[in-house]
């Protein structure tokens, strides 16, 4: 290998990298937030992006169908909830207005089938589909959940994975598909071909982490978050609705999840599993960073896609076995290091 | 308002089949202090963690002339009845200004600069806390967390604020200045529920009392008259007063 295979491998890895990146923020903010580990993460990837290819291929996405069935699941829990405890304005506004958006998403699902809508917009509207799908499938099964150990919303969410996979199949089929590239440029420092897809990927990774922490450092929302996060009585005796928390949380990790797929799409073929593995890697990135920790996350997410793109190149057919074996002596080191997660929730 | 401000009737809680409350009535008028003593074990804070709706009861719960009884901690926080734990359960990873500006969660549509005017009266009120608004809470000093854990809620600008022993694990020079802030909060409308193991402060500041054991009122009438109740005397207040 020489210097400029190496420099090559480095700017591959940190490009997969920064999509784990992305992905092991998103798990660790749900994880701090709302305790669920939050295995499904990968889905939204493929959620994403397959939405996408659909708009862009002038088919209504078969996404907007699943948001419609459950939707109506969450509307029929809650007028049975009305059913049960009385009337209250708040839980009707708040049906109404989660009915116009919803059926608002729907639309512009609809609309953004046409050829003359811009890939940006189709972008966005896939990510705003898959957000109310994160949102949805949060307030149906983990709602109920919420006083539940990590043990059992850990079993809960390989539940929501394995369906979550299982509809994948049935609506985008076994087939994989790509995207054109969103920035279609090309650049030559000396002997390096640096694409424009991953200057994307790294400045949109980098633009989401500025955003987050400009979310959770400046605004009264983020910080309503993040005091969710550290001690969720406390949220509650200041009015913090706890299950708002999760939505909000949910529904930025939905966001996080699907525009990486839309970023990843155009550099490989996205197919309706392939999100589970990429999760996977960024779940060990956030195992890295202790579930708690952004940055430590982060960095361990463009370590872990830089020393794939390495043993790729070496020897490709282990290179899941021994990312995944990656994880091993970091659990080692935490197990030396332990401190009891759920001893911490009840203080 | 000539009602009561949170008016309590037949509040029962159950922990599994033992009753820790049973058929409890209580009312607290406006800008006034109430205060609940009785030995541990007795409910006192069974009673309040009931009112703030974070245990479920039974019995109805009025606040502000309407029924409660059913809704969640939030909307009672919402609606202006604001508890401080015993455990003060402040963000102790946060600063001190930040758990301040949550506590005003309840009003984050208003404009900046109502949330500074909130800050700025919090921060006459416990200067101490202006002085360390941009450290964390949890490297201050048990007095200094409870200063916070009651400027937090009154960031919220409480209708009624109910204090489960501001006093626990205090030194006396604090606990005299928590109380004497207590007592200022009369003037400002506000009105308090609270309980205190040590009842003679309590009763001091306070201008109407309930002693509970196991779970019932066993006597309930002004402070004044209850300091001075020889059988009270005997149980409760045979210590004398932290001042």
């Amino acid at each position: 290998m020489n210097l400029e295979i190496a420099a090559f491998l480095v700017q591959d890895g940190m490009t997969v990298g920064a999509v784990y990146a992305l992905l092991a923020v998103a798990l660790v903010l749900v994880f701090t937030v709302t305790r669920i580990i939050f295995i499904p993460q990968g889905e939204f990837v493929s959620y994403g992006a397959l939405t996408v290819v659909a708009l862009n291929t002038g088919r209504t996405p078969n996404t907007i169908g699943l948001l419609v069935v459950l939707a109506l699941l969450v509307w029929m829990r809650e007028v049975w909830k009305l059913a049960r405890t009385g009337f209250s304005w708040r839980v009707v506004n708040g049906i109404l207005r989660d009915l116009a958006i919803t059926a608002g998403v729907c639309a512009m699902g609809y609309i953004g089938a046409s050829a003359q809508v811009p890939f940006a917009m189709k972008a966005l509207i896939s990510i705003s589909i898959v957000v109310l799908i994160g949102t949805k499938v949060y307030r149906l099964v983990y709602e109920p959940l919420q006083s539940a150990s990590i043990l059992v919303l850990l079993i809960a969410s390989v539940g929501v994975h394995l369906a979550l996979t299982g509809i994948g199949l049935a609506m985008f089929g076994a087939e994989g598909s790509r995207t054109p590239p969103l920035v279609d440029l090309q650049a030559n420092i000396g002997a390096l071909t640096v694409t424009g897809q991953s200057v994307a990927i790294g400045v949109a990774a980098l633009l989401a982490m500025l955003a987050l922490s400009f979310f959770f450092g400046r605004t009264l929302e983020g910080k309503a978050l993040k005091a969710t996060a550290e001690n969720r009585l406390g949220a509650r005796l200041v009015g913090i609705r706890t299950v708002r928390a999760g939505r909000l949380a949910l529904g930025v990790a939905a966001a996080i999840g699907s525009a990486s797929g839309i970023l990843l799409a155009p550099l490989s073929t996205i197919y309706y599993d392939t999100g589970f593995l990429i999760g996977l890697k960024g779940f060990i990135a956030a195992v890295i960073g202790g579930m708690v920790s952004y940055p430590v996350a982060a960095i361990g997410a463009l370590m872990i896609g830089i020393l794939e793109s390495f043993i790729t190149f070496e020897t490709s057919s282990l290179k899941d076995v021994i990312v995944f074996t990656l994880i091993l002596p970091v659990l080692l080191y935490r197990s030396l290091s332990f401190r009891d997660a759920s001893q911490e929730q009840s203080n | 308002m000539s009602g009561p401000i949170l008016d309590v009737r037949s509040l029962s809680v159950s922990y599994g089949k033992i009753e820790a409350i049973h058929a409890l009535s209580l009312e607290v008028r406006p800008g006034t202090i109430v205060t609940v003593i009785g030995p541990n074990g007795a409910g006192k804070s069974t009673t309040l963690n009931a009112v703030s709706g974070l245990l479920p009861s039974r019995g109805t719960i009025q606040f502000l002339g309407r029924d409660v009884s059913n809704s969640e901690v939030e909307d009672r926080v919402e609606a202006g009845l604001i508890l401080v734990p015993e455990r003060r359960e402040l963000f102790t990873g946060m600063t001190v200004s930040d758990n301040l500006r949550l506590g005003a969660y309840r009003f984050r549509r208003e404009s900046h600069t109502e949330m500074a005017s909130r800050l700025e009266a919090v921060y006459s009120t416990f200067p101490r806390l202006e002085e360390r608004s941009s450290q964390l809470a949890g490297t201050l000093s048990g007095g200094e967390r409870q200063m916070l854990a009651i400027g937090r809620a009154l960031m919220s600008r409480p209708s009624l604020l109910m204090l489960d022993e501001p006093s626990l694990g205090l030194a006396p020079l604090v606990t005299r200045e928590i109380f004497r802030i207590i007592a200022a909060l009369r003037r400002t409308g506000v009105a308090v529920l609270l309980i205190e193991q040590n009842a003679r402060a309590a009763l001091e500041i306070a201008d109407y009392g309930y002693v509970i054991e196991r779970g019932a009122v066993v006597m309930a009438d002004k402070a004044a008259s209850l300091s001075e109740n020889p059988k009270l005397i005997e149980t409760y207040l045979g210590l004398p007063a932290v001042h």
